[in-house]
């Protein structure tokens, strides 16, 4: 229960004390599992690409079964995922609880994501540019490296701000079970316990987050992008 | 420099066949093709769209498996060849594309380095070839530029200093021109014609231009469904007014038909007694025939004065007399309307 006598706003120690640190446990795991993510989705997405038919290494096997370990990946409901690999997260993190915890469901939510967005970005190069390469005796993993990955940078960059934001907004899902940030200040004070102002400040938070991602990722995009 | 302890072609294609085949359909996209190119020597390869002249080069460059056939560079049969003895063989050729395909994300300099990259040499080298070849195509003041920052003039000639780069033999032109405005065409053949006489390089061009063909080569192929239609010197094959490159390479404007009787001419046949057009309308005019030049096209192709003519007749009796006049001085006339 509320009453007109509880500080508000800035005399509302949750929004003074309590949002920064919600703050940083949403960039923490925001970030923490971004970096892996674009490792690892660099990682599928370049064997995707490569495995397909029409790719420098056409594998037909692995290619089908990467692609349906994908799409399970990118079809569960995050809320499902992150709450059916708990004893993944439990083995890999110690801990199901925390921030620390929460780079495991995030990570494997958004790899699927992000390495559909790379096999994209890597598709859309030109096969006369492969073909090139190629004539210039070129190993694959010349080919990779020197023409697919820089030639489909800036399309990569999208991507992953994309797959950033998305992160984002699945990290306040986290803290309906016990990951923290700003998610699960805004549920427990701002909804449970009708502080709106609460729940107004970490919506703003997180759009000034968002904002920055974005405007951060098309700066780089860019800047990598010559054509 | 043309390397004269070597002898033999540069290029040798023996019976080339490559056939597509797939349930139900068997398309012969190549039909015993065969081409010796010396060294030193520009080869034409034309053919009208879907007469194989990219399963050509992509066979001749190990990209495609032809079903049977050889394709000889340097001694070494390039159709029997994987992995690692493929890519240094495709290191013989130095290939110039339609659309130049360079990559966006590297500098001018930068594009001309990634076959030094790939064939393994070290930085230093590197650097030294790449301004060299900026130099060689004109564009040094233009190394750090992106490929978006050139005209199409300029890409392409990134593109051919690139394919120079690792010092091939065989420098493979795809459609060099095709999607570039006239004067530019003109420049990029300058500088293919330039490089074979500084550098000695063997130069195969694959084009549907007549005019590339006219301009700079000196021997030249047809294909047609796959097959060789008409092959040889360009001088010879365009002075013989029997070939179909006569007609394609000399194109004659036929004004529209009227009732005349009008006679085509070939101008610059070896065995023709009179040479000129003026000669061959004093040859008509000696005997009493009213004639007069219709319309002409003539060129200097591979140094040689060639053109195809239509001469008008006054009066439509002195046809077959007009006919004899010239086919005695071996100029291949032919009635056209």
């Amino acid at each position: 229960m509320r009453f007109g006598t509880d500080p508000t706003w800035f005399d509302n120690p949750v929004i003074t004390d309590g949002l920064p640190t919600a703050l940083w446990e949403t960039l923490a795991m925001s970030i923490g599992s971004a970096l892996i993510t674009a490792v690892l989705g660099v990682l599928v997405g370049v064997l995707l690409h490569n495995s397909s038919p029409g790719g420098i290494t056409p594998q037909p096997t692995l290619n089908r079964v990467l692609g349906a370990v994908v799409n399970v990946g990118r079809s569960l409901p995050f809320l499902i995922l992150m709450i059916a690999i708990i004893p993944i997260t439990r083995f890999i993190a110690g801990t199901t609880i925390g921030w620390r915890a929460m780079v495991v469901p995030l990570t494997v939510g958004a790899v699927p994501f992000f390495a559909r967005l790379v096999e994209t970005s890597l598709r859309e190069v030109s096969s006369g540019k492969v073909e090139a390469a190629t004539m210039m005796g070129a190993t694959r993993w010349d080919v990779t490296r020197k023409v697919l990955l820089p030639e489909a940078l800036p399309g990569i960059v999208a991507g992953l701000t994309t797959t950033v934001i998305a992160l984002i907004g699945y990290s306040a899902m986290a803290g309906a079970v016990g990951g923290g940030g700003l998610g699960a200040t805004a549920m427990s004070y701002g909804y449970n316990r009708f502080q709106t102002d609460v729940m107004i400040a970490a919506v703003v938070l997180l759009v000034i987050v968002v904002q920055l991602v974005q405007v951060v990722g098309d700066r780089v995009a860019r800047a990598v992008d010559h054509r | 420099m043309v390397d004269h302890s070597q002898t033999g072609p540069a290029l040798a294609v023996r019976d080339l066949t490559k056939v597509f085949e797939t349930p139900g359909s068997r398309v012969t996209a190549l039909d015993a093709v065969s081409l010796s190119v010396p060294r030193g020597e520009i080869h034409g390869i034309v053919g009208r769209s879907g007469a194989g002249k990219s399963t050509l080069i992509r066979c001749l460059t190990g990209l495609e498996l032809p079903t049977s056939g050889e394709v000889v560079v340097a001694g070494e049969d390039i159709t029997r060849l994987r992995g690692a003895e493929l890519r240094a063989a495709r290191r013989r050729f130095g290939v110039v594309y339609q659309h130049a395909n360079l990559l966006d994300s590297r500098t001018a300099a930068d594009n001309i380095a990634l076959p030094l990259e790939v064939a393994g040499w070290d930085r230093g080298d590197r650097d030294a070839r790449v301004a060299e070849l900026l130099d060689l195509v004109g564009l040094s003041d233009r190394a750090q530029s992106h490929p978006g920052q050139l005209s199409g003039g300029q890409q392409q000639r990134v593109g051919i200093a690139r394919a120079l780069a690792a010092r091939p033999e065989i420098l493979l032109c795809d459609e060099p021109t095709s999607a570039l405005d006239a004067a530019t065409t003109g420049s990029i053949l300058a500088l293919l014609r330039e490089l074979r006489d500084r550098l000695g390089i063997t130069v195969v061009i694959i084009t549907h231009e007549p005019s590339v063909v006219r301009e700079i080569c000196d021997a030249v192929t047809l294909l047609g469904d796959g097959a060789v239609l008409e092959q040889g010197r360009l001088g010879e094959v365009i002075a013989d007014p029997s070939t179909r490159l006569h007609r394609e390479l000399i194109p004659l404007v036929e004004p529209e038909s009227d009732g005349l009787v009008r006679l085509q001419v070939a101008l610059g046949h070896p065995d023709a007694t009179v040479g000129s057009i003026d000669g061959i309308i004093a040859l008509l005019r000696h005997e009493g025939i009213e004639a007069d030049l219709a319309a002409a096209t003539v060129e200097t192709i591979a140094g040689r004065r060639v053109g195809r003519l239509l001469v008008e007749l006054a009066d439509a009796s002195t046809t077959e007399r007009a006919r004899d006049l010239l086919d005695q001085a071996r100029l291949h006339p032919e009635v056209a309307a």
